[in-house]
């Protein structure tokens, strides 16, 4: 039995001060009079509490990679970051195109227990963008998101195929869009930055047109569609368009983006190297107000790690990709100052929502998952040291407003902020 | 001053220092002795990762000139193999002894880089399309020995500025010692954004060309993907090349200026490269005191903050 | 400039002690005819110039003045704080010519250590003498001077300031507290 006690709790009818009460793998009580003694305390004063985080987009590494992460070292970064499920992105080696490494996937996290691991599936085989992946196994092994992540499907008759394919299985393509004529081996915004630095530059074009394109598609075939790691305000327009057409279109945004331009390439650190690349401060501006107004509809972390010597070479030669998992919270909270609501909408029920996860995302109420996360939003911090595998995080020794302090994973404690 | 890494940032004031030490330099090298014991002691290691041996000699002959060891490292297309990292390079030649590192690489930043991991002032040889600050210093230095000052002195840069690191810190230093500099190049060829830059953009090499003191060829680069800036070679040379009509309608006083190696007959004639007005072998020879001027700040005399 | 401790020598005994100088090198020298002055950057060069100016009055004879810069040829350069280098130029050959090095201020003897050094990548001298306007003493090298000014007995603490005419205004030798800077 666990008690949470003194917290501002994000119920199906608001927000309420209230002691919740969890036993077994539900929530028996918010805001009765909890137990005098309970196995477990959690003093949640001034505290946030709400359902546990749930990231759309992260790369565990496993199977294949494993020196950079696994599911074991991953889910671990996942609890401490206050996820309590998230989606594994299909790229590893091999590719999840085929259905028993979906189950692979699903299943090691399980094992490791620390957090849902919901394997997403690749479009295509081989995320070769040439043949579609063994679509119906990924399904039964229990995918609902399809993306060739790491990649563009730049194919729009495959596109259309898939979405086709996919209709009425209640399932989301996500598209990593990036126009590889327009992209030019870009390491970064291609912009003033780029030209002084004299590096390749990687233009919001490349992004804004793969979109566009895409929604064309999606209004054609009326398919679920995804877009992956907003990174322009061009885009976050096509969006706001799309939706205010009706159409079925979500988006997320990572958490770097909502803090770094592509001014700090300057120090010509790998940290921050990532792709979508850091872009300008009006983009940021425009992110920033699309999260908290709901055209973006959720934060995702495309945690991506990479070990020290991987990271340890010039600017141009380093793998792209940040972790993520546990400074999403502290980084989401510094840059935009968003209040409760939004936050768990943003990190919690529209992540669930699309994902298609019924667990997780849930208001707290008698008789919801205990799948929870307690969360300081006026807590002060500044990483050093990551559970993650890999240290390659570009908020190393930036104060951050927003900690996690206990995450909660089917009614058993998987995160507990120790000091 | 711990680093050579680039000309940005560099007041008037650091590259004029640079410049008058460059002067003595000039002096000494002219010597029956060439040479002086200042560094005696002290090893200069060059770390190499693209193949340039001009440059390389240059920073060799002047480490030598100030009686330092020189340790070469340049694995060009040679024995290393592709595993050892950039880091691992240098901390292995920090541990053989190396005083100081002069790093060239294809890459941006890889001198800051190396500069993050080892405790050992490093001098950027160039990197990618980023730096060459010896080459803007020596640049600077044969201009102000030339000309007396560059105060004034409207320095055209011509070819594909977009891919060139000696054009960045050129403009940079120049523009900073007081000259007009104009980039000379098509739209191709030239930086996306170039907001801010102390500089004026002109397309049309002919139209410019009688309103220059200087002229300063860029050799178009096969390596760094200068051939998709432009249609075809021919068409390039007619535009922008300096040819023996464009060179006769030069200011009488004009000079002409090129970091080498020089593409005769492409961005200049071989009429023009053997005449008296290049002062290309000055170039060269004041690479030298250049180099030995950085290495003296860097090395011998700091400043207090060591 | 702050408050001086003492003044050792005025402008007046700078000048006699200029002139004494150069009537010792014209002595030894029979003549000042193949004798090369140089002098020592910073102060050593208008000292040497005087000295050259004397020997014109008095000889009539015309010699050749240097100056040499020892930046180079220190061993001592990362504890000073940046240095800049000045002019090394000769306008002779001196080899198989004595050449006499002048300076201000004869310490510790590391200064003309290092100018030996330099005159020795200028040429072979056919002998190199010293000749300087202050000896404080406290040598930390087998360096001794051929010509001296005055002889003045110093404290390490203290410190001797000469100035040039050139250079400050006027000729003068003052002792200062080292603190007091």
């Amino acid at each position: 039995m666990i008690v949470i006690r003194g917290g501002s709790v994000f119920t199906p009818d608001g927000i309420v001060t209230a002691d919740v009460v969890v036993d077994g793998d539900r929530v028996v009580s918010v805001g009765d009079p909890p137990p005098p003694t309970a196995l477990i305390e959690i003093d949640a004063t001034g505290c946030w509490v709400g359902p546990g985080l749930v990231d759309l987009h992260v790369h565990l590494r496993e199977p294949g990679q494993e020196w950079k992460e696994d599911i074991a070292s991953g889910s671990r970064a996942a609890a401490a970051g206050g996820f309590t499920a998230v989606v594994a992105m299909p790229n590893t080696v091999p590719v999840i195109d085929e259905g028993h490494r979906a189950r692979f996937v699903g299943e090691r996290g399980l094992k490791v227990g620390l957090c849902d691991v919901v394997p997403a599936g690749a479009l295509t085989l081989g995320r070769e963008g040439q043949h579609l992946a063994h679509l119906d196994e990924l399904i039964e092994a229990g995918a609902r998101i399809f993306t060739d992540d790491g990649d563009t499907l730049v194919d729009a008759g495959l596109l259309r195929r898939a979405m086709e394919y996919l209709a009425g299985r209640d399932c989301v393509i996500a598209q990593h869009a990036e126009d590889p004529g327009l992209a030019e081996d870009g390491h970064m915004h291609g912009g003033s930055v780029s030209s002084r630095l004299g590096m390749r530059g990687l233009p919001a074009l490349a992004e804004e047109t793969i979109v566009a394109r895409d929604l064309a598609l999606v209004e054609l075939t009326g398919a679920p569609y995804h877009v992956q790691h907003v990174s322009t305000a061009g885009t976050v327009e096509l969006i706001r368009q799309a939706k205010g057409a009706g159409l079925p279109v979500t988006a997320e945004v990572a958490p770097h983006h909502l803090v770094f331009d592509h001014r700090e390439v300057e120090s010509m650190d790998p940290n921050f190297k990532m792709y979508p690349p850091l872009r300008t401060p009006d983009d940021v501006a425009e992110l920033r107000k699309a999260v908290l107004d709901g055209t973006i509809d959720a934060v995702a972390t495309d945690h991506a790690p990479h070990a020290d010597h991987e990271q340890e070479v010039p600017f141009e030669e380093a793998p792209r990709g940040v972790i993520g998992l546990e400074t999403a919270v502290g980084a989401t909270i510094t840059a935009t100052d968003i209040d409760q609501r939004r936050f768990f909408e943003r990190l919690s029920i529209n992540p669930a929502r699309i994902a298609r996860l019924g667990e997780h995302g849930v208001p707290v109420t008698e008789g919801s998952p205990a799948n929870l996360v307690v969360i300081d939003p006026t807590a002060v911090w500044t990483p050093e040291r990551f559970h993650s595998r890999s240290q390659n995080s570009p908020f190393l020794g930036r104060k951050l407003t927003g900690k996690v302090r206990a995450t909660i994973l089917r009614g058993r404690l998987t995160h507990r902020e120790t000091e | 001053m711990r680093h050579l890494l680039t000309i940005e940032g560099m007041s008037r004031a650091d590259l004029e220092d640079l410049l008058d030490l460059a002067d003595e330099f000039v002096d000494v090298l002219d010597r029956p002795i060439p040479k002086v014991p200042t560094l005696r002691g002290a090893t200069v290691a060059t770390l190499f990762f693209e193949p340039s041996t001009r440059t390389r000699l240059s920073f060799e002959r002047a480490a030598r000139a100030l009686s330092a060891d020189v340790l070469t490292f340049a694995p060009g297309t040679s024995s290393v193999t592709k595993g050892e990292s950039l880091k691992d390079t240098a901390l292995t030649l920090r541990a053989m002894g190396a005083d100081l590192m002069v790093v060239r690489h294809s890459a941006t930043g890889a001198a800051h880089r190396v500069a993050q991991w080892v405790d050992v002032p490093v001098i950027n040889g160039g990197d990618g399309a980023h730096q060459h600050p010896t080459q803007a210093i020596l640049d600077a230095l044969t201009l102000r020995r030339h000309f007396g000052k560059l105060d004034g002195l409207h320095v055209g840069i011509v070819g594909d500025i977009r891919h060139s690191r000696v054009a960045r810190s050129g403009l940079q230093a120049f523009s900073t010692l007081g000259a007009r500099v104009t980039l000379i190049a098509p739209p191709t060829l030239l930086p996306l954004d170039m907001t801010d830059w102390p500089v004026e953009v002109a397309n049309d090499f002919d139209e410019v060309l009688p309103h220059l003191d200087v002229v300063y060829l860029l050799r178009i680069q096969q390596e760094r993907g200068g051939t998709t800036g432009f249609t075809s070679l021919p068409e390039y040379v007619r535009r922008f090349g300096l040819d023996d009509s464009r060179f006769a309608r030069l200011r009488p006083e004009a000079v002409v200026m090129h970091p080498g190696p020089m593409n005769r007959g492409v961005e200049i004639s071989p009429h023009v490269a053997d005449s008296s007005r290049t002062l290309i072998l000055d170039q060269v020879r004041n690479g030298v005191a250049a180099r030995m001027a950085v290495l003296f700040r860097l090395l011998a005399s700091p400043g207090a903050e060591r | 400039m702050t408050a001086t401790r003492a003044v050792v020598m005025d402008a007046d005994d700078v000048r006699r002690a200029i002139h004494r100088l150069a009537h010792e090198i014209i002595e030894r020298h029979h003549g000042a005819a193949r004798v090369v002055l140089v002098g020592i950057h910073t102060r050593g060069v208008p000292l040497a110039a005087a000295i050259a100016k004397a020997i014109q009055e008095f000889e009539g004879v015309d010699v050749p003045v240097g100056e040499l810069d020892i930046g180079l040829y220190r061993d001592d350069l990362d504890r000073r704080a940046a240095t800049n280098l000045f002019r090394t130029a000769v306008p002779v050959d001196i080899t198989d010519r004595p050449v006499v090095l002048v300076d201000d201020v004869l310490y510790t003897g590391r200064t003309i250590r290092a100018a030996l050094d330099a005159l020795s990548d200028l040429g072979r001298a056919e002998a190199v003498e010293l000749a300087v306007l202050v000896d404080r003493g406290h040598r930390q090298l087998p360096i001794r001077p051929d010509y001296v000014g005055k002889n003045l007995p110093t404290s390490l603490g203290e410190r001797v300031v000469v100035g040039a005419a050139e250079i400050d205004g006027e000729w003068g030798v003052w002792i200062r507290d080292e603190e007091g800077t």
